[in-house]
């Protein structure tokens, strides 16, 4: 049998799995779910690029998720640009802004970039909270409807709001997916991994180190700014939460519980953080409790992350 | 070696709790669902809402439930975040299928649960303050408590009434606060009421002496006002002692409760604030209609939890008690049967007040709910009318 390459074999997994998981769907609450974990899993999988690829860390990333998602609450109402659109305004957004903040700081070695994006995203996360003449403040502001179940309704098609989000949440991350495992192996991404390994080594065999790490923050940005703006138009509604700094630890603990060096990885940190408290909820006041001790075991036990890890241990398995 | 087992361990725990999750058998006939903030930033609205509801439930199905139906409770807790609120939405009309849904213990994770319910049709009574969850009227939307908006009017009227028009406004800068500074805003005029200084605290601020000085130094301040919530109304009524204003000092009913009294201790004496009867339930004259209301549930919640009753739990206590009434009523589960007879409901006593609701009004209270509080020796008393 020709071996896929492991490109290939991310992808198809991917798909099979969006394709498959509703056949076990028991009610159209699952897609809800399905929906959440593939637009987190978008989120991730920039995480992915910056943390895994170039080794930085972001402790802001929900910032740029806030851009997205109050572009796209707030263009239509003010500019009249449709929300999909203000998805692509508020990614323009982001890349400028994380641009802007990366550049002086990325020429600097060390966890510099942690500090300035964790200013950056409080940052964001008080704007979003006391301009309420503009954001509507802590209480949030809702988000035009996209109008494509209505679309879909004249060709009578029928989609509730989640299986609608399911399926373009699926498509978004095996947009993602096939965008990062392309830059990962491209001459852009072995420099990335370059400099994740060694600075100095990356410098020696002349990798321009600081726009490298900069490509990689700006791009990572507009992953979670575009999954900013989906889980807005989704709810149809968003409160400042979005860009809160508890947000920013959630992905990160996603991208890092997952396995960062991977692009299926980050999809199964997203997929067991995002479904896990669903789950839990029937342990009532002990759901944190569990939460925290499987987050923990993984640490300690898996400290590559679930998939790499797991991987490992399988083809160790098979070679014996 | 150790690993795989743990991982196959695991692995199991998981699948057997989503089996058993799935497995659950639905035994209850009526079911209610229930999304409110346990934990968190917003727990103090959403844990008395949470013990309210639980302790109603059971005293309804040891009573025979509804017309000889058991209720069955399905509650989650949204930790006040708009975003998993919205997932426990869906998942209470897609997989638990309730037939109506309290809560939303804040305005954010209300409106952010409004579509959801709005779609699929089911009754939904929201347990948040601000004006804007039924301000338009929604179809399927009600609420119990008073709005920002009546607690304003409530202060407005008792300045009146003291002749005092020149007032300056201290507001924090959460939710509430902001919600309730644009409602004192926008209905000044309507009572004659001359905003003479508006000045802004942030949550966490630990000072209030600045903004209080510059309000202090207004000219011609007759009275103070601070929308708020929380820790920040203590410190502004501490600082306002210190600082000597000589006015006097309103705080709003985000604040009622005896925390506050404990927190800003000897400075709360002479502050006004508009609270439901609930906190006031034995100073009330035997010949009140709302007090069988107030001291019987305060009883019923003390007695089954220990804790101190509060407000909160009392909207709560409202919508359970509004919502039972309509299920009567409507003689069925059917959501749309339900939503019509809490539409209709009228005469209803609550600890909010009574209740009038009609098509055009899904919270159907007046100002007569409110009483005008005043702190004296440490403790409530009630500003005769």
């Amino acid at each position: 049998m020709a071996r896929l390459s492991p490109r290939a074999a991310t992808l198809i997994a991917l798909a099979a799995i969006a394709l498959l998981a509703p056949l076990l769907f028991p009610s159209s609450f699952y897609y809800r779910i399905g929906a959440l974990i593939f637009i987190n899993g978008l989120s991730v999988i920039g995480l992915v690029i910056l943390v895994g690829f170039a080794g930085q860390v972001s402790l802001g990333h929900a910032g740029f998720a806030g851009i997205g998602a109050y572009t796209c609450a707030l263009a239509p109402v003010h500019v009249g640009l449709h929300p999909a659109l203000a998805m692509v305004l508020g990614a323009a957004i982001s890349a400028v802004v994380a641009w802007l903040v990366g550049r002086p700081i990325l020429r600097l070695s060390g966890h510099f970039l942690a500090v300035a994006t964790l200013g950056f995203g409080i940052l964001v996360y008080m704007v979003l909270n006391n301009e309420s003449w503009l954001t509507g403040g802590p209480d949030g502001i809702a988000v035009a409807d996209i109008g494509l179940r209505d679309l879909l309704r004249d060709y009578d098609i029928k989609v509730t709001a989640s299986q609608l989000w399911y399926w373009l949440g699926a498509a978004a991350l095996l947009v993602g997916a096939f965008l990062a495992l392309n830059l990962q192996n491209s001459p852009t991404g072995r420099a990335l991994r370059s400099l994740h390994d060694s600075e100095v080594a990356a410098r020696t065999i002349g990798i321009d180190v600081a726009r490298m790490k900069l490509t990689a923050f700006v791009v990572s940005a507009v992953y979670t700014s575009v999954a900013g703006s989906m889980l807005a138009m989704m709810n149809r509604f968003v409160t400042p939460d979005i860009a809160g700094f508890m947000h920013s630890v959630e992905l990160l603990t996603m991208t890092v519980l997952g396995g960062a060096g991977a692009v299926f990885g980050g999809f199964v940190g997203a997929s067991i953080l995002t479904a896990l408290p669903q789950l839990l909820t029937v342990f009532e006041e002990y759901e944190n409790l569990l939460l925290g001790v499987i987050m923990m075991l993984v640490m300690i036990f898996l400290r590559e992350g679930l998939v790499p890890s797991i991987a490992r241990r399988l083809r160790r398995g098979g070679s014996k | 070696m150790r690993l795989t087992s743990i991982v196959k361990t695991a692995s199991l725990i998981m699948a057997t709790t989503a089996l058993g999750a799935m497995a659950l058998p639905a035994m209850a006939d009526i079911k209610i669902g229930s999304s409110l903030s346990q934990t968190g930033p917003a727990s103090f609205l959403g844990d008395p809402e949470a013990k309210t509801l639980t302790m109603l439930v059971d005293e309804l199905n040891a009573a025979g439930g509804i017309n000889g139906e058991k209720i069955e409770l399905v509650m989650y807790d949204d930790a006040a975040d708009a975003n998993k609120a919205r997932t426990f939405a869906t998942r209470m009309v897609e997989d638990d299928e309730v037939v109506a849904v309290i809560g939303g213990s804040t305005t954010g994770t209300t409106m952010a649960m409004i579509p959801v319910f709005e779609e699929a049709g089911i009754p939904f009574i929201s347990l948040a303050g601000a004006v804007v969850i039924i301000d338009p009227v929604k179809k399927w939307v009600f609420k119990t408590p008073h709005t920002d908006l009546m607690a304003c009017g409530k202060i407005y009227e008792d300045l009146k009434k003291r002749g005092l028009t020149k007032v300056g406004l201290i507001s924090g800068t959460g939710g509430f606060g902001q919600s309730m500074h644009e409602q004192c805003l926008s209905i000044a005029g309507d009572y004659g009421i001359d905003i003479v200084a508006d000045e802004t605290y942030g949550p966490k601020d630990a000072d209030m002496t600045p903004q209080l000085t510059k309000i202090g130094a207004t000219e011609g301040l007759q009275a103070v006002v601070n929308p708020g919530f929380g820790q920040g109304p203590a410190i502004v009524t501490r600082n306002f002692a210190q600082l000597n204003i000589g006015v006097p000092l309103y705080q709003s009913h985000g604040v009622a409760s005896k925390s506050f009294i404990d927190l800003a201790g000897e400075a709360a004496e002479g502050v006004r604030l508009p609270a439901s009867a609930l906190l006031v339930a034995d100073l009330l004259p035997d010949s009140d209609p709302q007090k069988a209301v107030v001291v019987g549930y305060r009883d019923a919640y003390e007695a089954a939890t220990g804790s101190d009753v509060s407000t909160f739990g009392g909207h709560a206590y409202d919508a359970f008690k509004i919502l039972v009434a309509a299920i009567e009523r409507a003689g069925s589960d059917d959501p749309a049967a339900i939503r019509d007879e809490i539409e209709k409901t009228s005469g209803f006593m609550g600890t909010a007040g009574v209740v009038n609701m009609s098509a055009t009004d899904h919270l159907g209270l007046d100002l007569t709910a409110f009483r005008m509080l005043e702190i004296r020796d440490g403790d409530w008393t009630i500003v005769a009318d």
